[in-house]
């Protein structure tokens, strides 16, 4: 299984990073601290085909490998964690499309997602069902030729500036979330969506995080995907792959802060000298540098699994993320205390991106599901899976 | 209507850059890019293409073999199609030999016409579009801020001291355009994707039908040195006393170079 970017892929990379140095980094302060969505770098990304890389090229994207989205996002991480988010909610909230939908509904939806005209979310956690997914209680009740949608989701990532959304529902409150639910396409004009409030966030500020409201919301039939009651099953397997997008893009934000860091230890002085020649220093850089490189080769080898559809690929791109996560984590808040207290204060980048590390430890699965997920599949490895699957998959 | 926008491959301005001991660049020592001036010169060339008013859109390059690098990156940018002279007999071609290759392509290609950057990043000579417009015999529209074309005509907007003028010449012309035209746009990832298979066509001198004593060598100049620019005296530093002392040694200082 290859997993060594390519010279393509390096390409790829030298092209996103020149446009990410140039256009996205010096946003970043300012979508950050005013906590506004950055409607020019989502049309920047359009223009420049970067919406469009997880659609293939019969629906107008670029069909590219997940390798390469991965350095896609990667990249656009290094600069900005939030426009990150841009192309990483694309490809999540249409995976249960590509998952199970149909061809008339990939028609209809991918060529003006692909192209960035559209924007798509994510419609599956409720304030009372985050990591218990199979809680939710939004039911879907089938009237005629539609469903009628009712009840509210929180911590939808662009639900609130989405032109349609990929939402879960019950249609079968009686068999529960594990067998009753179901998923559909909804278009956010249909009457009785509501996005009637956004959160406060310690970081990705500059991404909009919504509570959505289905007041009596009419999705017509054709908009369901795949049969009722594969809700549950088609939100699983979108996030078995989607977190491989999570895993780069928290090793794109610990790569922008080791940077950071490596350049201020060359330049501050302290005692007469740059404080990167203190060995105190160098072994934290030296620390940081590893990690990230190791996550990052988890993440590529993860994104080879994606690549493939092995049928472990829950295992890989759930370790990816849970190592990135954490490191991302550790890497932004080593690289503040190299910046010592100027890395405390919102003059230089390593406390946003400090703030933005955060949320790679808990969306798209919290770290400890992710070592569920792993921990499920080792023992399913050993032959025990079966008891175990069905214990811990209704919190999955 | 057809435009050639010849474009240079020159060491990143970043780069640090070696010599070999004739004082050529090493080009294995730098990375390359675009000249940055002729990234103009190409976005005013689609600009028209995307107007409507140009139909085809080429690239032309003379240089080593790696120069293909920057003509595919053109090509990510839009155009059609590529051509590249490259022959051992080109080493250290000076201004002369190039804008008599230049001349010799354009005449194969028969553009209307063939737009240059305004300079090159790296030899800064600035002549080769009046070069290469003398030998083709052909009108030179230079400075362009902006550049039309009409049926037969083309026009440059060239700003001058109090305002600008509008220079005109009849077709087939050679013209050179300033960073005045708008930013020259990002490849975008599908036109990357399509580069690789727009075609990209190397000739050699023979292939233009110039011999190498024609070329005299290549150059008609020589360079007999190359330095790196001197360095600059180090930074006085006034700290660790009085402030009121300190203002008068700033003062004395600024006084001695007859600055206040």
């Amino acid at each position: 299984m290859t997993y060594l970017p390519t010279s393509e892929h390096d390409e790829l990379r030298a092209v996103v990073r020149e446009l990410a140095e140039e256009r996205i980094a010096p946003r970043a302060t300012e979508v950050d601290q005013r906590a506004e969505f950055p409607w020019d770098l989502k049309e920047l990304l359009a223009r420049q085909d970067l919406l469009g890389t997880s659609f293939e090229e019969r629906y107008g994207g670029t069909g590219l490998d997940e390798i390469s989205q991965v350095i896609l996002v990667e990249e656009l991480a290094r600069a900005d964690a939030t426009t990150s988010l841009i192309p990483i909610v694309q490809k999540l909230g249409s995976l249960p499309i590509t998952l199970a939908g149909s061809d008339e509904q990939k028609e209809r939806y991918f060529p003006r997602l692909a192209s960035g005209e559209w924007l798509i979310a994510f419609g599956l956690t409720e304030a009372a069902a985050g990591s218990d997914v199979a809680a939710n209680r939004t039911r879907a009740r089938r009237d005629g030729d539609a469903y009628v949608l009712n009840g509210s989701k929180r911590f939808i990532t662009h639900g609130s500036i989405a032109n349609v959304l990929t939402v879960f529902a019950l249609t079968d409150p009686a068999a529960g979330g594990r067998k009753g639910m179901s998923a559909f396409i909804v278009e956010t004009d249909a009457p009785g969506f509501s996005s009637p409030r956004l959160e406060h966030k310690l970081g990705i500020r500059g991404s909009p995080t919504a509570e959505l409201q289905f007041d009596d919301v009419r999705v017509p039939v054709q908009n369901r995907l795949g049969e009722e009651g594969e809700g549950f099953k088609i939100a699983m397997e979108t996030l078995d792959r989607s977190r491989l997008g999570i895993a780069a893009q928290a090793v794109g934000i610990a790569q922008g802060a080791l940077d950071a860091a490596v350049a201020y230890a060359a330049e501050r002085q302290q005692f007469g000298q740059p404080i990167g020649e203190f060995q105190g220093i160098q072994f934290m850089l030296a620390d940081m540098a590893s990690q990230t490189e190791a996550a990052r080769q988890l993440t590529y080898a993860a994104a080879a699994r994606v690549e493939a559809l092995a049928a472990d690929l829950p295992y890989w791109t759930s370790a990816a993320k849970l190592i990135a996560g954490d490191t991302a984590m550790r890497v932004t808040s080593d690289a503040v205390q190299i910046f010592g207290g100027y890395g405390y204060i919102t003059e230089y980048p390593v406390e946003r991106m400090m703030r933005d590390a955060k949320i790679t430890q808990l969306y798209e699965g919290t770290q400890q599901i992710q070592r569920m997920v792993i921990g499920r599949q080792l023992l399913q490895r050993a032959g025990v899976g079966g008891r175990v699957r069905a214990k811990s998959a209704a919190r999955a | 209507m057809k435009i050639v926008v010849c474009v240079k491959q020159v060491p990143a301005t970043t780069a640090e850059k070696r010599y070999t001991s004739d004082f050529r660049l090493d080009r294995t020592s730098a990375e390359s890019v675009i000249n940055p001036l002729d990234e103009y010169a190409i976005e005013q060339a689609l600009r028209l293409q995307e107007a409507g008013t140009v139909e085809s859109v080429a690239y032309l390059s003379m240089g080593p073999e790696q120069a293909s690098e920057a003509l595919r990156r053109a090509l990510a940018m839009g155009g059609d199609e590529a051509y590249l002279v490259t022959d051992g007999g080109l080493a250290g071609a000076d201004l002369w030999a190039t804008a008599r290759v230049l001349a010799a392509a354009l005449d194969k290609l028969a553009p209307d016409v063939a737009l240059m950057g305004m300079a090159s990043d790296d030899a800064k000579g600035s002549l080769v579009p009046g070069a290469v417009a003398a030998i083709r015999g052909l009108p030179l529209l230079s400075y362009g801020s902006e550049l039309r074309l009409e049926d037969s005509v083309a026009r440059i907007r060239r700003l001058n001291a109090t305002g600008y003028d509008i220079i005109e010449a009849p077709l087939p012309v050679i013209a050179s355009v300033t960073d005045q035209v708008g930013e020259p746009r990002y490849a975008s990832l599908k036109g990357i994707m399509a580069a690789k298979r727009k075609p990209l066509e190397t000739w050699s001198l023979a292939d233009l039908g110039i011999s190498a004593d024609e070329l005299r060598g290549a150059a008609l100049t020589r360079v007999i040195e190359v330095r790196p620019p001197e360095a600059k005296a180090p930074t006085e530093r006034i700290e660790s006393i009085p402030p009121e002392e300190a203002a008068t040694r700033i003062a004395d200082w600024l006084a001695a170079r007859k600055l206040i």
